[in-house]
């Protein structure tokens, strides 16, 4: 890990899907406004077969693409655990992050009841300010 | 002709409205215990025994043959889509057929590998009608010693072929046979490794053993290895094939079919070898020289071989009563719950049954075609179920039918010693199949043993006493001799086509 930006650093919850690339457009807005550098979290329970948030090797290739262009510091963590929220909450914990980015999925009651929401926790759970986006939005 | 007719009156008994309603689900319960990695036809059959007990054998029948080609026919998407063979029989489906995928050709390889499927089990049904009856009429004059090596040859061949290890093999057999001893002697009416238990004098019910070893075993290895770094599927839509592929696909076709059916029929059992002859085959005789970037025929070979050996595995089964695969057995196991004694003579005393049975496959095997190429989709779709509750489903139905059978408690926790034994043998590397046979086969072996002895007086040269049964211990030792000499030809050839490993444990 490269030493700390002056600012701080950005964790973002990201998935390769349209809800990843709304919260990563938004960590980097930030992280140009203010000097911070940016960690990318992807994790997955790793209990299906096939989960699709989960990134593969082609699609980190591109995030990384994507990040370094930024020219910002950055560092992707990828990891399988019970938890998914509770990866992204320790990550900005052990970085003493600044803000915390997350896709915010539209789900319904019963929807959240049995799916979870990762994003919910997330909020619940950070000591940090949480930015929460939907798809749609671009930072200005 | 007269199979043919007989073949007919079978079509015409099983085309009842309720008969295809089972054959439907049979299929369709096929498909989805192939897709899943680590649940097999035999498993999945082991579940609905108890649930079936209700049914007319006939409708149990046509709903397993459905389960048992939509197995087969479910391995080949999981391959294709994600290189995870679900089961033995389709890892050579995977070398090319991923590939194939992930060149934006997977509805092709789909496609190739379902219409395969399909031709392949129907020659290879057809076949069934036309040697059966054939072997049966032979099989009626077998006495007991032949029937005696005919099995220990099975049991030689299913122990050492498959598998890397032949001791491995043995500790599987000895263990099932072991399994097959506990209850009563029926010659002396001794008890049995009974250990003072008065529920195991009435020897195991298979159900509970199939169900323990298949579904509990692998549910508490799925739960000791839970999390796992997931796989990537290749999106794809409709399986189609243009004319080119069809033309690449025919001779394939056919001659994986060649390979497959006398494979699955002789008692070596199983089809991890033809399909792997017929990759081998195609390999070879392709010019295009795309093999290793996704070659059609590669998928359409190896798949015609699977479903063939699929349908040549009811020739022993039918005519002498042989159970040469785990589904076989477990199939076999059904009918003796039928009160239906396996043999020679079902073929006669019950034709009605194995006709109606041969023309379900046949129905059966249709259905697949018809509800597999458009449901490709939504069967890659069940690879997203999160493996907790899937096996809580699977948990649930083996404590059921392991209770139902009997209403005994007694039997759950005999479903979970069989639950740790299964564990074990997965955490050792012990092969599953030498095991089921074993508990299948010992009682019968034994029973015939003991008819041959009776007969001669306690002289073991009884055992030599018939023409076949001598070939057939010349045909082990040839083999046993031999093995060495197979097992370096298959390693050599088995690097030239390696497999890329499941991905492992990743925290």
């Amino acid at each position: 890990m490269s030493t700390t930006p002056a600012g701080g650093w950005v964790v973002v919850a990201w998935a390769p899907d349209e809800f990843g690339a709304v919260a990563l457009d938004w960590a980097l807005d930030d992280a140009e406004r203010r000097d911070r550098g940016v960690v990318v979290v992807n994790a997955s329970r790793g209990d299906a077969l096939v989960d699709d948030r989960f990134a593969f090797e082609e699609q980190l290739a591109e995030l990384e693409r994507r990040l370094t262009g930024s020219e910002r510091p950055h560092e992707i963590r990828q990891s399988i655990e019970p938890d998914v929220a509770g990866a992204v909450l320790e990550t900005a914990e052990e970085l003493d992050a600044r803000l915390i980015v997350v896709g915010l999925r539209r789900r319904t009651p019963v929807g959240k009841l049995l799916m979870g929401s990762v994003a919910q926790r997330i909020l619940l759970g950070a000591a940090c300010p949480v930015l929460s986006v939907k798809p749609g939005s671009t930072p200005d | 002709m007269e199979n043919f007719e007989l073949l007919m009156g079978g079509l015409e008994s099983a085309l009842t409205p309720m008969n295809l309603l089972y054959a439907a689900i049979g299929v369709l319960l096929g498909t989805f215990v192939g897709v899943l990695p680590g649940i097999g036809p035999a498993m999945a059959i082991a579940l609905l025994l108890p649930v079936t007990y209700r049914l007319e054998p006939t409708s149990a029948f046509i709903m397993f043959a459905g389960l048992y080609y939509g197995g087969m026919y479910g391995g080949s998407t999981t391959s294709i889509l994600l290189n995870t063979p679900g089961e033995s029989a389709s890892v050579m489906t995977a070398l090319e057929g991923n590939k194939m995928a992930r060149a934006g050709r997977g509805a092709q390889a789909l496609a190739t590998a379902a219409v395969g499927s399909f031709i392949a089990g129907t020659i290879g049904t057809l076949l069934v009608a036309f040697f059966s009856p054939a072997l049966a009429d032979v099989a009626v004059d077998l006495g007991a010693p032949s029937y005696f090596a005919l099995m220990v040859l099975a049991l030689v061949m299913t122990t050492t072929v498959l598998g890397t290890s032949a001791l491995r093999g043995f500790a599987a057999l000895f263990l099932g046979l072991t399994i097959g001893l506990v209850g009563l002697d029926l010659n002396t009416g001794q008890p049995r490794l009974t250990f003072g238990v008065t529920q195991l004098v009435d020897r195991l019910d298979i159900v509970v053993v199939a169900v323990g070893i298949f579904a509990l075993g692998e549910a508490l290895w799925v739960a000791a290895h839970l999390r796992r770094r997931p796989a990537h599927v290749t999106p794809v839509g409709r399986p189609w094939m243009g004319r080119d592929d069809w033309g690449r696909s025919w001779k394939p076709w056919l001659r994986g079919t060649a390979f497959g059916f006398p494979f699955g029929a002789l008692p070596a059992g199983g089809a991890e070898l033809p399909t792997f002859l017929s990759y081998l085959t195609e390999r070879k005789l392709s010019k295009r020289g795309d093999f290793g970037r996704g070659a059609i025929e590669g998928v359409a070979g190896p798949e015609a071989a699977n479903n063939a050996s699929a349908a040549g595995m009811f020739v022993p089964m039918l005519a002498l009563g042989l159970p040469v695969t785990a589904t076989a057995s477990v199939m076999l196991s059904a009918l003796q719950g039928y009160g239906i004694t396996p043999g020679p003579q079902l073929m006669t005393d019950h034709a009605d049954l194995v006709w109606t049975l041969l023309a379900s496959l046949l129905i059966g095997n249709t259905l697949l075609l018809v509800l597999n190429l458009p449901l490709a989709p939504l069967w890659a779709r069940l690879l997203r179920i999160p493996r907790p509750q899937l096996y809580a489903g699977i948990l649930f139905f083996a404590c059921l039918g392991a209770y139902a059978t009997n209403l005994d408690p007694f039997d759950i926790a005999l479903l979970l010693a069989f639950g740790l034994l299964g564990l074990m043998m997965r955490r050792f590397g012990l092969p599953v199949l030498p095991l089921i046979l074993g508990v299948i086969l010992g009682p019968l072996m034994e029973s015939k043993l003991r008819e041959a002895l009776t007969i001669s007086g306690g002289d073991y040269v009884v055992l030599l006493s018939e023409p076949l049964a001598v070939v057939i211990y010349v045909l082990i030792a040839l083999f046993i001799l031999g093995r060495p000499f197979i097992v370096r030809v298959r390693a050599r050839a088995e690097r030239s086509a390696t497999v890329e490993d499941e991905k492992e444990l990743v925290d």
